[in-house]
């Protein structure tokens, strides 16, 4: 294949596959927020001092952990309607992408929470402060400064795991790519265009964090 | 204004306070010294409720101290504490660790809040580093901060658990300073300390701790410079002899 037709090809097929990225970049963004917040509930569950709820989000962190993405997905989208419940493609990727993530994002942010010094939460606690406030103004800020290393890597990952909710119908660029080329067969033109728009949207992705990583380092350092 | 009786604590099969028993007025300084290990730190942890206690009554401004009770936290707000690490939120500016207390805990206005804080820094000699961050502070100046932030909560009494164990000789004298100014307006201070010139000349009071009882107590030139008991007296032969040690290694 000579150059000028890959061009030929490519601007043929850039539009649906941009509109495609651009559901990428919305499940991603909104499966990582869904993620994070389900995430630092679960780590605060497994941090509490009743130990039926550390038990409990314990199990609930192992149990999701031992499922593969790619069911968690099937069973979001196929079986929940036989309950009930009717989500479409896209709400379903979000969540069961959301849910999926969620074990990792707990652990980050358990560890986090664990790594900031204990004198912290001791002065925090001489001044009068109650657990939730010490939680909001003093431990979470610092344990998020130690997790943000692994919680950008988070999001690098569910940027490109996003493409399993191809697998439930949901038109985002692996899939757009998938049906170009399943009804064109220029699977190496669709695909290498597929793999350059991820880079696109991944390494910028990769250069930011470690921006704002040592951005935040520098008012964080221990005495 | 504090009063502890026959104060028991045990962590697992050993017991670190075996009765001990301390009554402190308003406006005095006492000064709590003893070996390491000796149970002075607990005792002071124990009347903030940083740390519980099996037996025996606490008694802050009149209050039981009861760590479990949702009253402990107006207890904590009416004395500060200074940690021998300092122990300052490494997020936040000097100036808003100063106006933490006072705007989070306190609810004060941020307005008010920020002159307070300023004020005090003042007082310790920091306002200059008001923007700066705990890190890039000396433990000495750290240490001054800290006790800004425990003063901005307009404390009744201040409690110092070893506040200049942790820095390097020449920034104690900067530390010590700032407390004997602070004794000189009267503040009730309790102190665990190492420093036994600053004990003998600020000290209402001094206790002697040895293995979880006060072995002896008195005024601080009664306790440090005629000790009765040969305990007391062992413990300050070697805590007045490290100078002179200290001396004695080859200068590089």
């Amino acid at each position: 294949m000579s150059a000028s037709q890959f061009i030929e090809h490519a601007r043929e097929f850039m539009p649906i596959l941009l509109q495609g990225a651009v559901v990428t970049v919305e499940v991603t963004l909104l499966s990582f927020v869904f993620s994070t917040v389900l995430g630092l509930v679960l780590a605060l569950t497994r941090l509490s001092p009743i130990r039926a709820l550390a038990w409990g989000g314990g199990a609930v962190i192992n149990l999701i952990r031992g499922l593969p993405i790619i069911v968690q997905l099937f069973y979001i989208y196929f079986v929940l309607p036989d309950i009930g419940i009717q989500l479409t493609a896209f709400q379903a990727g979000v969540i069961g992408l959301g849910i999926a993530y969620s074990p990792y994002q707990a652990e980050n942010f358990r560890a986090g929470i664990e790594a900031v010094d204990p004198g912290q939460r001791e002065a925090a606690l001489a001044m009068g402060m109650g657990p939730a406030l010490i939680m909001r103004r003093v431990i979470l800020p610092q344990a998020f400064r130690i997790a943000l290393p692994p919680y950008g890597n988070t999001l690098v990952m569910m940027l490109k795991d996003s493409s399993l909710v191809s697998t439930i119908t949901v038109a985002e660029m692996t899939r757009a790519g998938q049906l170009i080329a399943s009804s064109t067969f220029q699977n190496m033109t669709v695909y290498t265009l597929v793999a350059l728009l991820y880079l696109v949207l991944s390494l910028p992705l990769v250069a930011g964090l470690k921006k704002l990583e040592s951005h935040l380092r520098k008012g964080a350092r221990r005495p | 204004m504090i009063e502890i009786r026959d104060l028991h604590k045990r962590y697992g099969a050993h017991e670190v306070l075996k009765g001990v028993s301390l009554n402190v007025e308003a406006g005095q300084v006492v000064c709590l010294i003893g070996p390491s290990g000796s149970g002075k730190s607990t005792v002071l942890r124990c009347i903030n409720g940083l740390e519980t206690y099996e037996g025996g009554e606490i008694r802050a401004f009149g209050q039981p101290v009861d760590v479990r009770s949702p009253a402990i936290r107006q207890l904590r707000c009416r004395m500060g504490m200074v940690f021998q690490r300092f122990n300052l939120f490494a997020h936040r500016s000097v100036l808003d660790n100063v106006m933490e207390g006072p705007v989070h805990v306190l609810g004060q206005a941020r307005g008010p809040a920020r002159a307070l804080a300023l004020d005090l820094l003042d007082k310790v000699g920091l306002v200059d580093k008001a923007q700066a961050y705990p890190a890039q502070l000396s433990g000495g100046q750290q240490q001054r901060v800290a006790i800004a932030r425990a003063l901005a909560m307009k404390p009744e009494a201040m409690l110092f658990d070893e506040p200049t164990s942790a820095l390097d000789p020449e920034l104690v004298g900067d530390v010590l300073e700032v407390m004997r100014a602070l004794a000189r307006e009267g503040m009730t201070m309790i102190v665990v300390t190492h420093e036994m010139g600053f004990a003998r000349e600020v000290a209402d009071r001094v206790c002697f701790l040895h293995s979880g009882t006060i072995v002896e107590e008195g005024s601080s030139a009664q306790v440090l410079g005629a000790p009765r008991h040969a305990r007391t007296q062992d413990f300050l032969r070697r805590v007045l002899h490290q100078p002179a040690q200290a001396t004695l290694e080859p200068t590089p």
